[in-house]
């Protein structure tokens, strides 16, 4: 919302002294964020006049179109420039910037010598003047529009302070001069004038019948004016300060019918619309289409009507998008004698509606939806025909009323409520004189108040204590912590997911957040199917190649590690932690409770349940070397047994048990993934990625993986240390020979078994594959160890030999003896 | 016993053992000065024929001198000793400039270390970190906010929307809806923060990314007033952006919230816009069954990408979301 201080002054007295800054420190102070101050003038003066087009003198010998012309400026002599545009005639009115001007940007005038001829001034565009980007041509006014010779600087207000101001959406009032000259006087206590007031006192006779106006449903408008004029003479010109205001609000003059509607909106708020009377079958009707039909709108546009859209109808068919946008049938056009003026208080919603289906904002629109005060369908209507008759040979014939403004309730307050919620003192009175400045009115012994018309936002004490908390300034409420309780921590899953992350960061991995969305190539392409292949589709996907939520964590760090690559990363290790989406439940249609009080429990424990869980992963890949080759040496790859290592890693971590298994699992390589299983379910799993889809994404050969399952392990068991032995440990080497295919875990918990209590721990620590025959050689080390008393010789090779049996049992192992 | 030869000897001892330039000398002269041939061990040896009236006193000569040369031989070994070393030690000399890190480098992502930053200093508050589902219901992420059907946040130009549409299921436009389950599942007091993943239906830019994160907090008690809300922002602000940093509250609308504002703060010499804040709409509170003739609070959220533009200088969205490990490895483990 643009406001020209010059409109403003209209309203409030604002006092020589106070600047642009503190006008908009003002504003900012009670909501309104000013981007922009532009001092519109700023690095011109003149003399520039304004000046008549005597004679045009076309000079054809260079390559763009060059006219020597001469002006009457109010002089004694005729002058002459050059210039470059050819957007007027002999006749018109233009500006010329005499020699001693100086233009924004530091552009000097004077006479010179150009184009063979000597140019006196410039004639000048509004871009040029620094009033607009419009360099279509220079400016061109009528005669009688403007005094010849007179001063252009001050007939087109050149001089003002224009603040661009954003507007919360609450407060639509204020998308009007009226609107926010109040706020500026209220921000710096000034006195306000309303231009509403003046209205109340105009009345108009009637001289005829007009055009009748009716409600169809009071839901979708609460008041309509509608107002008819007749004698419209279509040569009436746009007056020159109506016309300069409109454009520093940054909107097109165009006629004077549309010009006056736009106005009067910009002053008041109330958007407006004229129809022309001839093209009216009947009367006006505010109805929803009924049925869809194409229905074209002023911007020639044909669009499919939805049958809830709110239209204004006259008896045969829709003329206008109710607050959005007219129709080109009812358009005023050159030929239009009669008007008839349309003035609705329009629901907010259905305006909203209209606008969103149609794609369609418009300025009345962006007005209606926030809800437009309702007293002003009268007063601005009447504003209309003011200005109109004022300004051409329109008559008012007659004036039909349908409905009636609605008002907000009135709100019982307590004052005391308002220290409580801001924690500062104010006092009742302080309170009473601060919603009176927003326009309250205000019982002082009840606390009865009453919004005004124009603020439908107040509901509630809680916005009239925002009204109070503003208006004072937030800047006075002073700054408190609340009280402090008594303790607090990280759950342990938080505290679990921190020692993780910290753990893979501190072992060299990078941490990455990706997008959670995939698509279905994506989830064919790693060789998820069933359940894990199930998941949800996005409505509206910021992109159709990305339409599903994410089933797995590995294939986000496949894309960003190809993405590494291909900016010349070689060898690195990266992890994410997030969410998986997998559908595990189909959805069910919306619950949606009214708010305002807590619904049944029955109720929420649906909405919960409505939502699918959503389980929390920790994923890492592998790619390239272990290590960065050096000086020292070359480095070795990552292998399938680092990605088993971090998702054991993180297991230990978390204090947890586990098997393994090998197992066939996408994306994994069949052969070379484990599956790591916590009280026998699943939890894990690492390996090699599977050869296919390293090449697609063209990640080094054998790059690997780990995911982990977190939100399905269980929680760490406090932790109760056995006592540490101090006798002297024994111990035994065991190497067995068995068949290629058993695993070395098997091995491993045979002689764990086997061996008892007393063994404190068993390490692998050869492997040998070299036999031949199908076999291989597994060399364990042993410890033994007993709490009480030093292990005998006997009792050590009686352990070694219990060990070894329970292996030959279970494994058909052999022991080795060479 | 001359005990004049014993001063002699002592002193030819201390000569030779001073002058020995190695370890190998020093074994020449001790053979020579406390050897079995040496006078003084052939004194020592020539007690035993002594009558034992001389044998006293002269044994204490001996022992004393042979005591003296022995010291004396000590000193020597240790200053030729630690020749020794130094000299071999020098020759052991290596580059330790050496390049020796072929580790690669890790780290967490930046927006976890804020996060986790964020959550410490609010913990070390008394409040506690939730978290929610991000594929959340549109009666917790609108409804319950006092986001009405018709409101423009949730239309498809804004929110993501789950199939079936009529599910009203959404990916999250804000951690709000962490805020209702607090406040459906715990009575008041309620000091909470929840951090988290967030969405809207934006284009990727300089400055924006249709996946972004928040942090909300959400304090509901006896007496909550906005000076409460302005204390905390401070205190939170200065955690953030150093201890010259200043707030400023500008009147604004949320649904939510009312009397609401937004948080600016005045950083390297301008105001930025930092998040949203105010008072717990009272139909909000109500509509979790929260007693508001009882209890009041205040809510307050920002985007922990704008935190970190705004406190890192990062100009690129980009930077942020592609993973690429030279901008996340700048940051090491923590901030």
């Amino acid at each position: 919302m643009r406001a020209p201080l010059s409109w403003i002054r209209e309203f409030v007295d604002i006092p020589k002294g106070i600047s642009a800054n503190q006008i908009a420190e003002g504003l900012i102070r009670v909501g309104f964020e000013v981007e922009e101050i532009i001092e519109s003038g700023a690095g011109l003066t003149g003399p520039l006049k304004f000046s008549k087009v005597l004679t045009i003198e076309e000079i054809v010998e260079f390559k763009k179109p060059i006219r020597y012309v001469g002006l009457d400026c109010g002089e004694k002599d005729v002058r002459y420039v050059i210039c470059g545009a050819t957007n007027f005639a002999v006749g018109d009115l233009v500006i010329a910037a005499l020699p001693g001007a100086v233009l924004p940007g530091e552009f000097k005038i004077a006479a010179r010598e150009t184009y063979g001829k000597v140019s006196n001034g410039m004639i000048c565009s509004s871009r040029e003047l620094g009033l607009g980007e419009d360099h279509s041509g220079i400016m061109v006014f009528a005669e009688g529009d403007v005094a010849i010779g007179s001063d252009a600087i001050v007939g087109l207000e050149i001089n003002d302070t224009i603040f661009d101001i954003a507007v919360n959406p609450d407060r639509g009032y204020a998308l009007s001069i009226r609107g926010v000259a109040r706020e500026i006087a209220g921000a710096l206590g000034l006195k306000f004038t309303d231009p509403v007031d003046v209205l109340r006192a105009v009345k108009f006779e009637s001289t005829g019948t007009g055009v009748t106006a009716k409600i169809a449903d009071p839901a979708t408008a609460s008041v309509f004016y509608l107002r008819t004029v007749s004698n419209f003479d279509q040569s009436a010109k746009t007056p020159m300060w109506m016309r300069q205001r409109i454009e520093k609000m940054g909107m097109r003059s165009i006629s004077l019918v549309v010009d006056v509607t736009n106005y009067v909106m910009l002053e008041l708020g109330q958007p407006l619309h004229a129809f022309d009377r001839a093209k009216i079958s009947g009367g006006l009707t505010i109805k929803r289409a009924g049925k869809a039909q194409p229905f074209t709108t002023l911007d020639g546009q044909v669009r499919q009507l939805d049958a809830d859209d709110l239209m204004v109808c006259d008896d045969k068919s829709p003329l206008a998008l109710a607050g959005t946008m007219g129709g080109q049938s009812s358009e005023i056009s050159e030929s239009t004698t009669d008007i008839a003026l349309e003035a609705v208080r329009f629901d907010p919603v259905c305006v909203a509606k209209n606008s969103r289906r149609h794609k369609l904002s418009s300025e009345a629109s962006r007005r209606l939806e926030r809800g437009v005060d309702p007293c002003l369908a009268e007063f601005a209507s009447a504003r209309f025909v003011q200005l109109l008759t004022e300004n051409s040979s329109a008559k008012h014939v007659a004036t039909v009323v349908a409905g009636e403004p609605r008002y907000v309730p009135l709100i019982d307050l307590d004052p005391a409520f308002i220290p409580k919620i801001l924690g500062m003192e104010v006092s009742p009175k302080e309170i009473a004189r601060v919603l009176r400045i927003i326009g309250c009115d205000v019982d002082e012994k009840t606390f009865v108040v009453d919004p005004p018309s124009w603020r439908i936002d107040l509901l509630t004490p809680s916005d009239l204590a925002e009204e109070v908390a503003r208006m004072i300034g937030y800047d006075k409420i002073p700054s408190i912590l609340p009280p402090r309780p008594n303790h607090a921590s990280l759950t342990p899953t938080q505290k679990r997911r921190r020692a993780i992350a910290a753990m893979l960061a501190a072992r060299g991995l990078a941490e990455v957040q990706t997008f959670p969305f995939t698509n279905q190539e994506t989830i064919d392409l790693m060789g998820f199917v069933g359940e894990r292949a199930a998941t949800y589709r996005i409505a509206n996907p910021m992109s159709d190649e990305l339409p599903l939520m994410r089933v797995h964590l590995v294939p986000g760090l496949i894309e960003v590690a190809a993405r590494n690559i291909s900016r010349g990363a070689r060898d690195f290790a990266i992890f994410e932690m997030g969410s998986i989406f997998r559908s595990s439940q189909k959805l069910i249609s919306g619950i949606s409770p009214v708010i305002g009080s807590r619904p049944d429990a029955k109720t929420i424990s649906e909405i919960y349940a409505s939502v699918p869980p959503q389980a929390f992963h920790v994923a890492g890949l592998l790619v390239g070397k272990s290590e960065e080759d050096n000086w020292q040496g070359k480095a070795s790859a990552y292998t399938w047994q680092d990605a088993i290592a971090y998702a054991q890693d993180i297991l230990r971590l978390c204090n947890l048990e586990w098997s393994i298994k090998r197992s066939d699992y996408a994306p994994w390589h069949p052969g070379r993934c484990a599956e790591l299983l916590v009280d026998g379910k699943a939890v894990a799993h690492a390996g090699e990625i599977h050869p296919r889809i390293i090449a697609k994404y063209g990640l080094p050969e054998r790059s690997v993986a780990f995911a982990v399952g977190l939100s399905v392990l269980p929680d760490s068991q406090i932790v109760r240390p056995t006592r540490v032995g101090t006798m002297p440990a024994a111990v035994q080497d065991v190497a067995l020979i068995v068949d290629a295919k058993v695993s070395a875990q098997e091995v491993e918990q045979a002689l764990r078994k086997g061996a008892g209590d007393l063994l404190e721990s068993i390490t692998l620590f050869d492997r040998y594959d070299k036999i031949g025959d199908g076999k291989i050689s597994l060399a364990f080390t042993l410890t033994f160890r007993a709490s009480d008393r030093t292990l005998t010789g006997a009792e050590i090779s009686a352990l070694r030999e219990s060990a070894v049996a329970a292996a030959v049992k279970a494994t058909g192992a052999v022991l080795r003896t060479n | 016993m001359n005990p004049a030869d014993i001063k002699r000897w002592i002193a030819a001892a201390e000569a030779a053992f001073t002058s020995a330039k190695d370890l190998d000398e020093l074994k020449s002269a001790r053979l020579a000065h406390l050897g079995d041939k040496a006078e003084i061990s052939l004194a020592s040896r020539a007690l035993g024929a002594m009558p034992a009236e001389e044998k006293a006193s002269a044994g204490k000569i001996v022992g004393e001198g042979k005591a003296k040369i022995t010291e004396s031989l000590q000193r020597a070994t240790t200053r030729l000793e630690a020749d020794r070393d130094a000299k071999v030690l020098l020759e052991e000399i290596v580059d330790i400039t050496l390049p020796v890190d072929r580790a690669h480098r890790g780290g967490l992502h930046p927006i976890s270390i804020i996060k986790n930053e964020i959550s410490d200093f609010f913990i070390e508050q008394g409040y506690s970190v939730e978290e929610g589902p991000e594929l959340e219901s549109g009666w917790l992420n609108f409804d319950a906010l006092n986001i009405p059907a018709d409101h423009p946040a949730r239309t498809m130009q804004d929110t993501f929307y789950i199939e079936p549409v009529e599910s009203g299921m959404v990916l999250r436009t804000q951690t709000s809806p962490v805020q209702i389950r607090s406040m459906l599942e715990h009575q008041p007091p309620i000091y909470m923060i929840c951090p988290g993943r967030t969405f809207r239906a934006d284009e990727l830019d300089a400055t924006h990314s249709p996946v972004f994160h928040q942090v909300e907090g959400l304090v509901v008690d006896k007496g909550i007033t906005m000076a409460h809300l302005k204390g905390t922002l401070d205190n939170f602000a200065q955690v953030m952006f150093g201890p010259d940093v200043t707030t400023r509250l500008r009147p604004s609308f949320f649904p939510f919230t009312e009397p609401s504002a937004e948080v600016d703060i005045f950083f390297n010499g301008r105001w930025i816009e930092w998040g949203g804040c105010g008072m717990v709409n009272p139909k909000v509170l109500q509509t979790c069954g929260i007693d508001t003739e009882v209890y009041s609070g205040f809510a307050f959220g920002m985007g922990l990408e704008r935190t970190l533009m705004v406190r890192h200088n990062v100009t690129d969205m980009h930077d942020i979301v592609e993973g690429d490990l030279r901008f996340t490895r700048q940051f090491g483990v923590g901030l």
